[in-house]
């Protein structure tokens, strides 16, 4: 408004060309959302699925892989071994301190009973997707006898917790209970 | 660009578009008469030659879209009734995907070709930027193009690439999940990428419009990085550049045939032709080649943040080279030291690419990081000192005493300006 000098008081026209602005920008901001919002996950994707898994096959030692709204989840009944190994490490010696276990709150420790089926220490069911860059780690692999990410080199341990690599938190667990002794429910 | 022009429509039918729509002038004030520099060498036809590879990436692409089926369901199986049932399917097909490859070697060669003469320099910042900018939609194109076979190359690498995003801090898993359009890559992710994938190319050329425009408007740099100064430093674009050019793209085809014709999956990866499965991780994932480099940077960083931060710092930082480089001498050819530094930089980009080939783990890990810090030092440390430090070989007066040196002894004036007679 290089018209309008100091003295002089905002015009009537000064109001108009604001208000006229203002208004076309809610306008285009209303008009571009549409645009936008259309690649967020359609109500098809958002349906929050649970699935119920049956665990009775799985033994001691075995893992199995379920697919849970599109992603694998491991599901491992761990040796006494693999627990073991898990409780004995000391929180300070872990990258993420936390347990990243959805059923517990947010600030919970990555200790080994935080982190397996509660009362059911050994089992432990995660999503199978590394938190670095989203692929799927391999299980009985990597130098913590847990699981080893092949797309850049991210090492977990027994109990799913980021020890070595550029993965920054411990794989996450997703929200579930068991029905009954043998089967899970997820989601 | 239509004011070095020198056409006056003769025929009727010119004249009427001439004074309505000036486009024949426009045309051939920017491709004919245009006045372009008398010592372009071969690096120069790179140009020429990605033109070229764009429009044949597009013809080809254009078809390849008349017969494949975008969903998860069915884009694996159609892409093999391409290479099976259509006819010249396979030719299409690999023509296309040899395609991308070429458009990459020529596009680094362009830019080394920058890089090496002072291209970037006042006053041709913008074309560079343009440049750049183009270089990133091309990435773009090339890796969306990727993920549309639906191997599981296609479906890690998209897995791998959309999750680069999750490193922003607050919103990053909310825009993977926009990008995905789900919690996984899946088939909205892939219908999105065909979309995407088609545009892109429409843009490229759009941006390139731009970029010859900006260096049309400040002219060709040149071998010697010196300012055409008289008439006689220049010579018509055509017929001395269009013949030039069209015998470098016929070598570049020979090139490209050898890979379309007896190497055409050399450049890809075997896994590619297994259906994707988002529960199973090849072995070992590593993208296209062209991307490592870039891949190498991003791994060579222990932090997730901090390694998409420098990938995308590698071509960020070329965004501002024009103010980086502090010498005044465009062209390398008289920068004594920065010729050295060239090459070791060069070789730099090489060994990157070499190591985001080679598993992250070892001695490959700790070579990444050096080479990876190299390549910042290159642009934010060597190029500014480089400027004050460097004492430059003496320039030529002009372009014509720079050819004419040491040259057949002709006069000046006889060699200097055969377009004139």
């Amino acid at each position: 408004m290089a018209h309008n000098t100091d003295a002089e008081e905002p015009n009537r026209r000064d109001f108009l060309y604001i208000a006229t602005g203002a208004m076309g920008v809610v306008g285009a901001g209303a008009l571009v959302w549409p645009f936008i919002d259309q690649m967020n996950p359609d109500a098809s994707a958002l349906a929050l699925a649970s699935i119920e898994v049956d665990v009775s096959a799985v033994e001691e030692g075995q893992s199995i892989t379920v697919k849970w709204r599109g992603k694998p989840v491991f599901i491992r009944n761990r040796t006494e071994t693999e627990v073991a190994e898990a409780t004995d490490v000391p929180i300070s010696d872990l990258p993420d301190k936390l347990a990243r276990n959805a059923n517990l709150p947010a600030d919970a420790e990555a200790t080994d009973p935080n982190r397996g089926v509660k009362d059911k220490e050994n089992w432990l069911v995660q999503i199978g997707i590394c938190t670095h860059l989203g692929c799927v780690p391999i299980g009985d692999a990597g130098e913590f006898g847990g699981w080893f990410c092949p797309c850049h080199g991210s090492h977990y341990d027994t109990a799913g917790r980021i020890r070595k690599g550029p993965a920054p938190e411990n794989l996450l667990i997703p929200p579930l209970e068991f029905v009954s002794d043998t089967t899970i429910k997820i989601g | 660009m239509a004011g070095h022009s020198n056409y006056v429509p003769q025929s009727a039918a010119a004249k009427w578009l001439e004074s309505r729509l000036p486009v024949i002038s426009l045309m051939r004030g920017s491709f004919v008469d245009f006045p372009t520099p008398k010592n372009l060498n071969y690096w120069w036809t790179f140009g020429g030659i990605l033109f070229f590879v764009l429009i044949a990436q597009i013809l080809t692409g254009i078809v390849l879209v008349m017969h494949y089926t975008p969903s998860t369901d069915a884009a694996f199986d159609s892409v093999e009734h391409i290479m099976r049932d259509v006819n010249f399917g396979w030719l299409l097909r690999y023509l296309h995907s040899n395609g991308a490859s070429m458009f990459f070697i020529a596009v680094y060669i362009h830019i080394f070709r920058g890089l090496y003469y002072g291209s970037y320099k006042a006053p041709r910042e913008i074309s560079w930027i343009l440049g750049v900018i183009i270089f990133l939609i091309m990435m773009g194109t090339a890796f969306m193009g990727y993920v549309l076979p639906w191997g599981q190359m296609s479906f890690w690498g998209a897995t791998v690439i959309t999750n680069l995003f999750s490193a922003i801090p607050l919103v990053g898993e909310a825009i993977v999940t926009w990008l995905w359009g789900g919690f996984a890559v899946d088939n909205p992710t892939l219908n999105r990428f065909f979309s995407l994938h088609y545009l892109l190319p429409f843009m490229i050329f759009g941006v390139v419009i731009l970029h010859v425009w900006a260096f049309h408007t400040t002219g060709n740099n040149n071998p010697t990085g010196v300012q055409p100064k008289t008439k006689q430093d220049t010579l018509p674009f055509h017929p001395y550049y269009t013949v030039k050019d069209l015998f470098a793209i016929v070598v570049f085809m020979i090139f490209f045939s050898w890979f379309a014709f007896y190497l055409p999956n050399y450049l890809g990866h075997a896994d590619n032709y297994i259906e994707a499965n988002p529960l199973v991780t090849p072995a070992h994932i590593v993208p296209e080649w062209y991307f490592l480099p870039f891949y190498a940077i991003l791994r060579a960083v222990p932090d997730k943040l901090g390694g998409v931060v420098l990938m995308f710092g590698a071509i960020a930082v070329l965004f501002i080279l024009p103010w980086l480089d502090t010498s005044k001498v465009r062209s390398g050819t008289y920068r004594p030291l920065f010729k050295q530094f060239f090459w070791i930089f060069a070789l730099t980009c090489v060994a990157l690419g070499y190591l985001g080939a080679m598993p992250a783990e070892g001695i490959y890990v700790t070579l990444s990081r050096i080479f990876t810090a190299y390549y910042f030092a290159h642009f934010l440390i060597i190029l500014p000192m480089l400027g004050f430090l460097e004492k430059p070989r003496p320039l030529p007066a002009s372009i014509s005493e720079a050819v004419l040196k040491g040259g057949s002894g002709q006069p000046a004036g006889a060699a200097a300006a055969p377009e004139t007679k």
